[in-house]
């Protein structure tokens, strides 16, 4: 019943607690700032630089992808232009192609065409001819028949037949 | 009844300022008190040992703990209050904040049942260190003139005004920071203890009542006890924030350049 008989003021410090607070808080002090925090800090640091080195590495990593992925980009981008300029040209290619072909063959068939008319004309003219001739003949012969004397005389004969043929032939062109 | 009547009297009714001043163990320098004081040094020193005696990055349960205490203190107290240049002082407000904190919760301990805080001498302690940091900081960085001219005049106000001025913050800086950081940490404790006592005791002492209606009515008591327990943790807690908080304000308005 040493303090409690008194009744103490408790605003008044004892001062023996004075003497062992400071004691007992100092050598608290002492050995935790001598071999605790020292350390404590030491981890916190590296506890903040392996989470923030861990950020930056995945940021780092995360920039790479990224950019590998423009790089896709672009390059698909432009395989996709090549390609469809290749198609492109292919296309203009085979429609060139196909005009040569359809001129060529136009042509073809004109030359064949022309040619087939002028050989026509040039059978038709021989025949003509023929026919010109033979009818002429014929046609004397018959007169001759009927007649029943000789037309022999050339000149005349020809030209009357030329006459008449040319006649016939202006009729018809009429 | 007249054995309850007996427990009755025995029962300190009502709770006085003596509850606080048990009898001494051994001599004035060996009491309770004293005693708890050495068990929460040693308590913080063996959990901070067994804790960081093998750190590791990944921390175990106890590293992590101790680690969460640190950087409670370190970041939210002492960045808060002082920025990147207080981080120096963050080691020391650790182990300010352990010691309070555990001394705080000696008040709901069973056994111990009161916080050595509750004493004013270990506040005036505490107090007493942050007070001589505070100042000397302030010294050692701008000089014993500047650092008063600092901290007494506040620039921008018309001269007359500095003899009202000067000795409000002659008081203010170096009279009711230090009064105020020790009366509060053990005003809080005091009172804690004192509001348990009030409920556990009376709780017992209507217990011990002639009447059947006062002894139910106990029950309320009780609880309430046990309400005023948890509340003294928040207590406990927050006071050992508090002051911490405190002194790492009054070491960053030391190294501050200006008022």
């Amino acid at each position: 019943m040493y303090l409690a008989a008194e009744g103490h003021n408790p605003i008044l410090p004892i001062w023996q607690e004075l003497v062992v607070g400071t004691v007992a808080f100092a050598l608290l002090v002492f050995v935790m700032l001598k071999y605790v925090m020292p350390r404590m800090e030491t981890m916190y640091q590296a506890r903040v630089d392996a989470i923030e080195g861990g950020l930056k590495r995945a940021e780092v990593a995360q920039a790479e992808a990224n950019q590998l992925l423009e790089q896709y980009r672009a390059q698909l981008a432009e395989v996709r232009t090549e390609a469809a300029r290749i198609r492109d040209d292919a296309r203009a290619d085979a429609e060139g192609i196909r005009q040569d072909i359809l001129a060529k063959a136009r042509e073809e068939s004109d030359r064949i065409i022309a040619a087939g008319k002028e050989q026509l004309v040039a059978e038709r003219t021989t025949i003509v001819r023929e026919l010109r001739t033979e009818v002429g003949t014929l046609a004397v012969d018959l007169a001759s028949k009927i007649v029943g004397e000789s037309l022999a005389d050339e000149a005349r004969r020809a030209g009357t037949v030329d006459r008449f043929l040319d006649g016939l032939e202006s009729a018809g062109a009429r | 009844m007249s054995g309850q009547l007996v427990v009755a009297q025995d029962l300190p009714w009502p709770p006085s300022v003596n509850d606080f001043y048990p009898p001494a163990v051994a001599g004035p320098w060996v009491t309770k008190f004293t005693l708890m004081v050495w068990l929460a040094v040693g308590l913080v020193i063996i959990f901070y040992m067994t804790a960081y005696r093998n750190p590791k990055l990944v921390p175990s349960k106890g590293q992590w703990l101790a680690e969460s205490v640190y950087g409670l203190v370190r970041d939210n107290i002492t960045r808060e209050q002082m920025g990147n240049a207080g981080i120096r002082f963050a080691p020391y407000f650790t182990v300010l904040f352990s010691f309070i904190l555990l001394t705080n919760i000696f008040s709901i301990v069973p056994g111990l049942q009161i916080s050595p805080n509750s004493h004013i001498a270990f506040p005036i302690v505490l107090t007493a260190i942050s007070y001589v940091l505070y100042l000397a900081v302030g010294v050692r960085k701008h000089g014993l003139f500047k650092y008063l001219k600092m901290t007494l005049i506040i620039p921008g106000v018309p001269w007359p005004m500095h003899f009202l001025l000067v000795p409000i913050e002659f008081l203010q800086n170096f009279i009711n920071r230090p009064v105020t950081l020790a009366l509060r940490l053990f005003a809080n404790m005091f009172a804690g203890h004192l509001l348990l006592l009030v409920f556990t005791v009376g709780g017992f002492v209507m217990l011990s009542a002639d009447n059947l209606f006062v002894q139910v009515t106990s029950v309320f008591s009780f609880v309430m006890a046990i309400v005023m327990a948890f509340f003294e943790v928040l207590v406990a807690v927050l006071q050992a924030y508090v002051f911490v908080t405190l002194t790492a304000n009054y070491v960053g308005t030391s190294l501050a350049e200006e008022h």
